[in-house]
């Protein structure tokens, strides 16, 4: 057990220890880090102003409030916040292989995904976390809380957070294989979590099932809300998963693990 | 054991190539084949040959980036691919034409990042530090970002970036491509420092003579991916291409020039190629020439690797 842990721990020191020099970095230029901050807040908050100002002619969406569709919203956008801001820039692998930095990484003695994720950390990413959690607090005041619905939630955020982490690393990782790739794991990524911004019930079946048991993105916000609001499965679907976002979260590790290690020994076996 | 060794290394690409409108073919590419030497600690070794060769390919599995065909490779004990980071902290890479360092930041905090990320115990760092600063000029650029430096400057950094972990091996690739001849000079310097002082075994590929003149005892040329000489460069320069060639222009046109300890080798109109042996100085062969001949312009050009290359074949 000793060795996986003192591997963990290490990992854990060279990630902090690269991303703080970055954030030093970045905050060499305090006008350009607050304009950056405020600029992509404004910019992930947009999305909700738009529900909002389609509240003005609705009552309700696919059978859903506003502060109810505002915690679905709140807690996608944490879990994709959470990982864009600690991994964020995995997705720019293909650049790493292009500009020859990732063989700069590879002979140094730190872990290469912990590298390539704390690599150019940005601080400004922190807004999306700030505005999300803003909406996430105001729709968490019409919600009952209770002691499991308390643990639920804190389950929600941390679940959904690594099944982001998993998803930008695994299409972030196609690559190595073709280094143009970037805009395809956007798709998975940004992607998901705008389609998590809505409630489930305006979407076919079909494909509630596929984020269930394909994509687990339903996992990040629609099952634990679910429970957190007191809400009926409108699909019928079992009740046991409002609580078993860590299951696809862990399952999702492995493929990563399996992934990750593929697209590295397909670089080192081919040197492109 | 050796510090590092090598046998029987090959290393075979597959490279594929669009033959008409959806087919692609597929063919190998031997980078590396047969390949085998060994480098003891604290040797200085040139490894060198012509673009293409196969020398960032044999880097590149040294360090543990590539995984070899097949064959059998040690560094220091380990298995480089299978034991990567473990050799990490064992070794130091500079790439000549690219940095290892962090584009954006100023030297000090690159330097600062790699002593934590290396662990390096902070009293040895202090004195590491403050050597290479001296050594390498280095005092008032710590506070520049590395993308402002020029190309000398950058790989000075880049030198004493990968130096301050005390790495037993040292891989230089192209150290010197580009640099002005001072900074050429002072780099050579300090490498033979280096080796001297603390042991360090070098490895470097290059494409200038010069540098393994000044730097290595023991030379491998590699040439279509496998190791064609390795010895002592003395031995290298026995023959041929290691003379050195005198170009004339003349006023007027004239038959071959005859001068002591120079051979002319080609008249073409008024302009004659004379070659004489490297270690030779070329300002008695210039006197001569001057003294009896109308001279425009002359110059003088070094033999380079595909020289000694070339005349290893015919001999």
């Amino acid at each position: 057990m000793a060795e996986p842990t003192k591997g963990l721990t290490r990992a854990v020191a060279d990630y902090r220890a690269i991303a703080a020099m970055w954030v030093r970095a970045a905050l060499a230029y305090p006008a350009s880090f607050w304009t950056m901050s405020l600029g992509s807040a404004a910019i992930t908050g947009l999305d909700f102003v738009a529900i909002w100002l389609m509240f003005h002619t609705i009552d309700s969406l696919g059978g859903f409030g506003l502060a109810e569709i505002g915690l679905l919203y709140g807690a996608t956008g944490l879990g994709l916040g959470v990982a864009d801001l600690l991994i964020g820039s995995v997705e720019r692998i293909g650049d790493h292989v292009r500009r020859g930095t990732l063989d700069a990484m590879m002979v140094r003695p730190v872990s290469l995904l912990v590298q390539v994720c704390a690599d150019e950390f940005q601080p400004r990413r922190l807004a999306r976390i700030a505005q999300t959690g803003l909406v996430f607090g105001w729709a968490a005041t019409y919600v009952d809380w209770t002691v499991p619905r308390v643990l639920v939630a804190v389950e929600m955020v941390v679940a959904g957070s690594v099944i982001f982490f998993c998803l930008f690393v695994i299409f972030s990782c196609l690559q190595f294989w073709t280094s143009e790739a970037s805009e395809f794991a956007n798709a998975f990524t940004y992607g998901g979590n705008t389609v998590t911004q809505y409630p489930l019930t305006v979407f076919p079946k079909e494909l509630v099932k596929s984020l269930t048991f394909l994509l687990p993105l339903a996992f990040v916000n629609w099952y634990p809300c679910l429970y957190l609001l007191g809400r009926d499965d409108p699909y019928g679907m079992p009740g046991w998963l409002r609580f078993a976002s860590p299951v696809p979260a862990v399952l999702l590790c492995g493929v990563t693990a399996l992934v990750w290690r593929r697209g590295v020994r397909h670089y080192t076996s081919t040197g492109s | 054991m050796s510090l590092i060794e090598v046998h029987n290394l090959e290393r075979i690409f597959t490279v594929r190539k669009r033959s008409g409108r959806f087919r692609r073919t597929a063919s190998e590419v031997r980078a590396v084949h047969d390949l085998s030497f060994q480098i003891d600690a604290g040797e200085m070794v040139g490894y060198i040959g012509p673009n293409g060769a196969g020398k960032s390919t044999t880097i590149k599995m040294l360090t543990g980036i590539l995984v070899p065909t097949s064959g059998h490779l040690r560094v220091a004990g380990l298995d480089p691919s299978a034991r990567r980071t473990d050799l990490a902290r064992r070794i130091g890479v500079v790439f000549g034409q690219r940095t290892t360092l962090w584009w954006d930041l100023p030297l000090r905090d690159s330097f600062e990042l790699l002593r934590k990320i290396y662990r390096v115990p902070p009293e040895r760092f202090v004195h590491n530090l403050a050597e290479y600063v001296e050594l390498l000029d280095l005092g008032d650029l710590l506070d520049t970002p590395v993308r402002q430096l020029s190309l000398g400057q950058r790989m000075r950094g880049d030198i004493a970036a990968a130096l301050l972990h005390d790495p037993e091996i040292l891989y230089l690739d192209e150290p010197t491509i580009g640099l002005d001849v001072i900074s050429k000079g002072r780099l050579r310097e300090f490498l033979r420092t280096l080796n001297r002082e603390r042991g360090t075994t070098l490895l470097l590929t290059t494409h200038d003579l010069q540098d393994i003149e000044a730097l290595c005892d023991r030379v491998i040329v590699i040439d279509h991916g496998t190791a064609v000489f390795d010895g002592p460069l003395s031995e290298l320069q026995r023959g041929d291409g290691s003379s050195r060639t005198l170009v004339v222009d003349l006023v007027d046109e004239a038959p071959a020039i005859e001068v002591a300890g120079a051979v002319t080798r080609k008249v073409e109109g008024p302009r004659q190629w004379l070659s004489f042996p490297a270690h030779v100085s070329a300002a008695p062969i210039v006197a001569a020439v001057a003294a009896s001949y109308d001279l425009a312009d002359l110059s003088i050009h070094e033999p380079d690797i595909e020289d000694v290359i070339l005349d290893l074949y015919s001999r």
